[in-house]
């Protein structure tokens, strides 16, 4: 829509004359100025101006549509990917929405690759089994798709299907592993601002462009998250709460020493965001942002057929908690992770 | 001579137009208080707020992620809708979508939340009030108009359009979140700070042309202060002083809170307010959390 051109869009020819030769070709061009910026590049009144920006505008402009026409469309695609997790589906009113972003967040050799593999056999079974026969693209930048693993899960979970003749080929076949090595690769842009080079912009490349493909094609994507420790100077208040007890403080400083990467902003961007972690000798998937659902947490643990919830009642949490990572009393931090970690807690 | 005349006529012209849009200070008066504010759900934070979101204003609500900004954005487009009868603005919602964050699914449990609410609340009264098809939910998403906005080009020429869209009686404009564009893609600082003046002039002169409410939504960032880091709202010094009033949502141990930062009318007081099923309320004194069926 930015990149609409100014010629086509019906202005008097003498006005979309000025602002080709001043080189101001797109809707972005014309729209990045301010009114008065304008009047004095083109050399034009004010009225001219305002007629010619209302009309872009009307142009560039996204179409309106009632919330009523976004539900009826929303009960035509269906809108969910169910996780086959009971009670994780039924907080999430259906399972893994299509149309938004979802991140999986946690320590490493937690369980979010075998999430992924899961959701992914999912998505390739036909609707008779509850799957929604689709092709699945996943993208493996840390090298930890296996397909072995793939199989076993499939194995495990839906042994009629998988055991049937040249169904696991077929299942397999939807599956496409991509495996980019680098950011720019991923998005096949060269990065003509390489001079600028700030890490909060070559953070939403992938972003925008991810956020855009989930909603007009309508599909769920789900993406993983690496963590990182928290230093001291992380952040945990407004200005106006400055008198905070200094050692509660501290306190929850040291408690919750591990965050999401790439910072709040991603955050921001998230539509739904899943937090793996370990604490009290379990693991939990804690829902910590969503539209549709408080925070719950449930424990899981890892099987052959993938993830399996311990209680689907799940714990609610509360506070600050619903935004903290922990990580105790298990070695997943350890170099070298066992690909096949079929550990009870 | 004739030129002088003219000259002369349109300056006056000009004056009486500067005349007529201004009002005594006593008569701003009697319309503030004829005019109805946006209820929140929550009646504490309604209190702390005057009533409700002010209209003829523009206001800022700010947060961590998942503190509920798009919750109480939703809320209030609903909220608006409420009819006369029941105590409400029988308005219209225009949203605008920067992130992608609404979803429909849950506008209409808040919906069907606030319909439910209100039966409960007039159920004393025998006499329908209205129709009952008005209040399905229904004719509520059907007076939410959404636009989804992917860039900041579009996010300008959505807020110029609005200027034509506008003649047709809307009473809340919510845009969620004004910064998302705006963060990334503006090199030049000095030119953002400059367009997005340009925009705020504009959505202010909305509020007082339309009679309606802006509610902007912004994110945090942190900001190095008296030596240590300290979370403040978006887009920097400047858009500070866009928006009449400025709301922070925030925790407070394990509830939120909602603090007016800023505000010319209304003190400066925290309220703390509950995410549900039904959409945004009252902490109940149980503190027993309502769980999602």
């Amino acid at each position: 829509m930015s990149n609409k051109l100014i010629s086509q869009m019906g202005l008097p020819s003498s006005l979309a004359n000025v602002f080709s030769a001043r080189n101001i070709l797109t809707a972005k061009d014309a729209l990045s100025l301010p009114e008065f910026d304008l009047m004095a590049l083109l050399d034009v009144d004010r009225d001219q101006v305002r007629t010619a920006v209302a009309r872009i505008s009307e142009i560039a402009c996204p179409p309106c549509r009632t919330a009523l026409s976004l539900m009826e469309d929303r009960a035509l695609t269906g809108g969910y990917l169910p996780t086959r997790l009971l009670g994780l589906d039924r907080a999430l009113r259906g399972g893994i929405p299509f149309g938004a972003l979802t991140e999986l967040v946690g320590p490493s050799g937690i369980g979010k690759t075998q999430f992924c593999l899961k959701l992914a056999l999912l998505a390739a079974l036909p609707s008779s089994y509850g799957g929604l026969n689709g092709r699945v693209i996943y993208m493996d930048t840390e090298s930890k798709f296996h397909s072995t693993r793939l199989i076993e899960i499939g194995r495990s979970s839906f042994p009629h299907i998988f055991n049937s003749e040249g169904m696991a080929q077929e299942m397999a076949g939807r599956i496409i592993v991509l495996r980019p090595a680098s950011l720019d690769e991923l998005t096949e842009r060269e990065n003509e601002r390489s001079t600028t080079g700030q890490k909060q912009h070559s953070c939403h490349l992938p972003l925008s462009f991810l956020k855009s493909l989930a909603e007009f094609s309508q599909i769920p994507i789900v993406v993983t998250n690496q963590v990182r420790s928290q230093n001291n100077y992380e952040v945990v208040h407004y200005p106006f709460q400055g008198n905070t007890d200094r050692t509660s403080c501290m306190l929850e400083k040291l408690e919750s020493h591990l965050i999401a990467s790439l910072g709040i902003q991603w955050a921001h961007a998230v539509t739904i965001r899943l937090i793996f972690e370990a604490h009290s000798g379990q693991r939990f998937i804690k829902i910590s942002k969503s539209p549709t659902s408080p925070a719950i947490a449930f424990p899981f643990l890892v099987k052959s057929s993938g993830i399996a919830l311990l209680s689907d009642e799940g714990l609610e949490v509360t506070g600050s908690e619903m935004s903290t990572i922990r990580c105790e009393g298990l070695n997943v931090l350890v170099e070298g992770a066992e690909p096949f970690p079929h550990l009870g807690c | 001579m004739s030129a002088s005349i003219a000259m002369a006529e349109s300056s006056r012209s000009g004056a009486h137009a500067l005349l007529d849009g201004a009002q005594t200070a006593w008569d701003m008066l009697s319309e503030e208080q004829m005019q109805k504010p946006i209820t929140t759900g929550c009646e504490e934070l309604d209190t702390i707020l005057g009533g409700g979101i002010q209209c003829k204003a523009v206001t800022e609500i700010g947060g961590i992620p998942g503190i509920g900004k798009t919750q109480l954005g939703i809320q209030l487009a609903v909220n608006v809708q409420i009819p006369v009868q029941y105590g409400g603005l029988g308005g219209k919602a225009v949203y605008i979508d920067t992130e992608g964050s609404f979803m429909v699914e849950r506008a209409h449990q808040i919906i069907e939340g606030c319909i439910a609410d209100l039966f409960e609340k007039f159920e004393h009264r025998k006499q329908s009030l209205v129709c009952p098809y008005i209040l399905q939910p229904n004719s509520f998403l059907a007076n939410i108009f959404y636009f989804r906005v992917c860039s900041y080009t579009e996010q300008i020429a959505a807020v110029n359009y609005l200027e034509k869209f506008l003649e047709e009686h809307k009473d809340i404009i919510v845009v969620d979140s004004i910064t998302f564009h705006f963060r990334r893609d503006f090199d030049d600082l000095a030119m953002r700070t400059r367009v997005l003046g340009g925009m705020s002039s504009k959505l202010m002169r909305f509020t007082k042309k339309h009679n309606l409410a802006v509610v902007l939504l912004n994110q945090v960032t942190t900001k190095f202060v008296d030596g240590s880091f300290q979370l403040t709202l978006a887009l920097g010094d400047s858009w500070s002083h866009a928006c009449t009033n400025r709301i922070i949502l925030y925790w407070n141990g394990n509830e939120r809170h909602a603090y007016i930062d800023k505000s010319p009318s209304l003190r400066s007081a925290s309220a703390p307010f509950q995410v549900t099923s039904k959409g945004i309320r009252n902490v109940t004194s149980n503190c027993k959390r309502v769980r999602m069926m």
